[in-house]
């Protein structure tokens, strides 16, 4: 299981301005993020090389932040890869809250973080299926 | 055991105060009429004299004054005595117009400062405590008015001001403050900068507070209590009457004793003048019968409230007056019904989880008048799933609307972003003027 940093962000100029530049200030690489936005405000989803330390400074700077278990999947990148991976939840009836990818330096994969009600389940079922799921040390590594 | 300052005034028979109520109303009235022409005049065209007022039934014959009156003879047209007697002047905030100056005699000092001192008695205070004035000194009448009410207490008063809240709260820490008196808002605000310097309330030594000068909740009463770890009292004053101390809370905490051996109450109906039956909800009216520089006869406050005459558990005779719903200043009338920002920080407070940070947006779009709330979230409320943050927004939207009885935005921001004052909390911006 991987720590996701969600942040509250109000929609207007300059905020994620501001937390990206406390992200570099303290030297934290980000691996992959995502924005669920809605009329007024925003939750920045990331993930890090360094979750404890971005937190801590997020936090300093007056941030409202939260941390989350999701899963990071690990899946082919060829066409069908995804598909696979959501033909196990469904069979196995699980319901995704959200999810997002991103691409890694690898040739023939690609990572998708997946926001489930059960973490543990569904990594059960994911790894029962043969698809690779990655730990958050293999994230901060990449 | 209860604790007075001047037990004679403040425990006096209802006879033995409407006695001595009748014989400085009828004094000051002819005092006022001698020396103040713009009073005489306004009492000419009532047609009354001061032969026409004997006891505080007469007080109806008399005509209000406004704070219009006050702008409209800035700066000196209402001083009832030459301007050698006058020691020292202070001056309103302003903050609902142009500013207005008012004055006091040396008697009217030691008039104030006893006021004051009764305030201070009944929260507990004693020559032995240590009182931190953190209300501003200067023309607002917060921090000298009560700076003089504790020095006649015997207090030792410590004459911080405002600002610099690290520094306040080190000077709390380090002299021992036992006492302190601030706006309510300004109180959180320590209690907020506190929290982040790590100092918890049993590092420092504050017993009771005593904080006014804008209107605040039960709820926030309970905030500042648990937070600062101290008992809240709240009280009432105004700069046109005297400054603080015009009314004060005892341990009861059921209203404010109005100190009516200076300052005779009314309510009346704020649109026909009408004087309401005690116990009524109504504009207060207040006229002072022992100020002698600025001696003001049926001031209209706009501030709503009920004045009770019920036996106190704390022997005081003194009437009391519940706190004020709100001045009718700050009331807004929005699509046609009126709403107290205060109304809002009820419903926050009762919700839990919000910080008591909030502003009210009002704006017109298309003829419409719109509300928006502003929120700050609190790490409590904050979880990683926009349904979430909405659930969080229909919870507060409901206890709102239903308690306001108009429908009104809520708009979540972040922690931090609502501006947070050493004086009174801007809870309204309103831009449709």
């Amino acid at each position: 299981m991987v720590k996701q940093i969600s942040i509250f962000v109000e929609n207007k100029p300059g905020r994620l301005k501001a937390m990206t530049n406390i992200l570099k200030d303290n030297g934290v690489d980000i691996r992959a993020l995502s924005i669920a936005d809605t009329k007024d405000f925003g939750i920045l989803r990331i993930i890090v090389n360094d979750p404890e330390k971005a937190c801590a400074a997020l936090k300093d700077a007056d941030c409202t932040v939260t941390i989350t278990d999701v899963l990071a999947v690990g899946v082919d990148d060829c066409p069908g890869g995804l598909a696979k991976v959501m033909d196990t939840l469904y069979d196995n009836k699980i319901s995704v809250e959200y999810m997002y990818a991103f691409v890694s330096k690898s040739e023939n994969i690609a990572y998708v973080i997946l926001r489930v009600a059960d973490n543990k389940y569904a990594a059960d079922v994911l790894s029962k299926a043969g698809i690779k799921l990655l730990t958050s040390q293999e994230i901060y590594d990449m | 055991m209860e604790k007075y300052w001047n037990k004679n005034m403040e425990c006096a028979t209802r006879d033995e105060m409407r006695a001595l109520q009748s014989f400085r109303l009828s004094q000051t009235v002819r005092r006022v009429y001698e020396n103040v022409p713009y009073y005489r005049e306004r009492m000419e065209k009532a047609g009354v004299t001061p032969d026409d007022i004997h006891s505080v039934d007469d007080l109806k014959k008399l005509p209000f004054t406004m704070k219009q009156d006050l702008r409209d003879t800035y700066p000196y047209g209402l001083f009832a005595v030459p301007m050698d007697q006058v020691v020292r002047l202070h001056a309103s905030s302003g903050t609902t117009g142009k500013q207005i100056v008012v004055g006091y005699t040396q008697n009217d000092l030691d008039v104030w400062a006893e006021c004051c001192a009764r305030a201070l008695t009944a929260a507990g205070a004693d020559n032995k405590d240590f009182m931190h004035v953190s209300y501003g000194y200067g023309l607002f009448t917060g921090g000298l008015g009560l700076h003089g009410g504790a020095e006649k207490v015997g207090m030792t008063v410590i004459p911080v001001s405002t600002g610099n809240t690290n520094r306040q709260i080190n000077i709390i820490k380090d002299f021992g403050s036992t006492f302190i008196c601030c706006t309510p808002s300004y109180a959180l605000y320590l209690a907020e900068t506190m929290e982040e310097m790590g100092i918890t309330k049993d590092d420092i030594k504050l017993k009771a507070g005593l904080f006014g000068a804008e209107p605040w909740t039960e709820e926030m009463r309970q905030e500042i209590e648990s937070k600062l770890g101290l008992k809240a009292f709240d009280i009432y004053g105004l700069t046109e009457i005297i400054g603080p101390g015009v009314a004060f809370e005892c341990s009861e905490q059921t209203g404010m004793h109005i100190n009516e051996d200076n300052f005779i109450a009314e309510t009346i109906d704020p649109d026909t003048g009408e004087v309401l039956p005690e116990g009524e909800q109504g504009e207060i009216v207040f006229t002072c019968i022992t100020k002698e520089a600025f001696p003001l006869l049926r001031y209209r406050t706009r501030d709503i409230g009920i004045l009770k005459r019920e036996k106190c558990s704390c022997g005081r005779t003194l009437i009391k007056m519940m706190k004020p719903a709100g001045r009718s200043d700050d009331m807004l009338i929005i699509r046609g019904v009126n709403v107290f920002p205060s109304q809002v920080e009820s419903v926050l407070l009762q919700l839990g989880n919000t910080a008591p940070y909030y502003q009210l947006i009002v704006d017109r779009v298309d003829n419409t008048d719109t509300l928006e709330i502003q929120v700050e979230i609190s790490p409590e409320m904050f979880s990683d799933t926009v349904k979430s943050l909405e659930d969080q927004e229909k919870i507060i939207k409901n206890a709102i609307d239903s308690t306001l009885g108009i429908s009104a935005k809520i708009r979540l921001v972040e922690p931090k972003t609502i501006q947070r004052t050493e004086g009174k909390a801007v809870r309204v911006i309103d831009k449709r003027k």
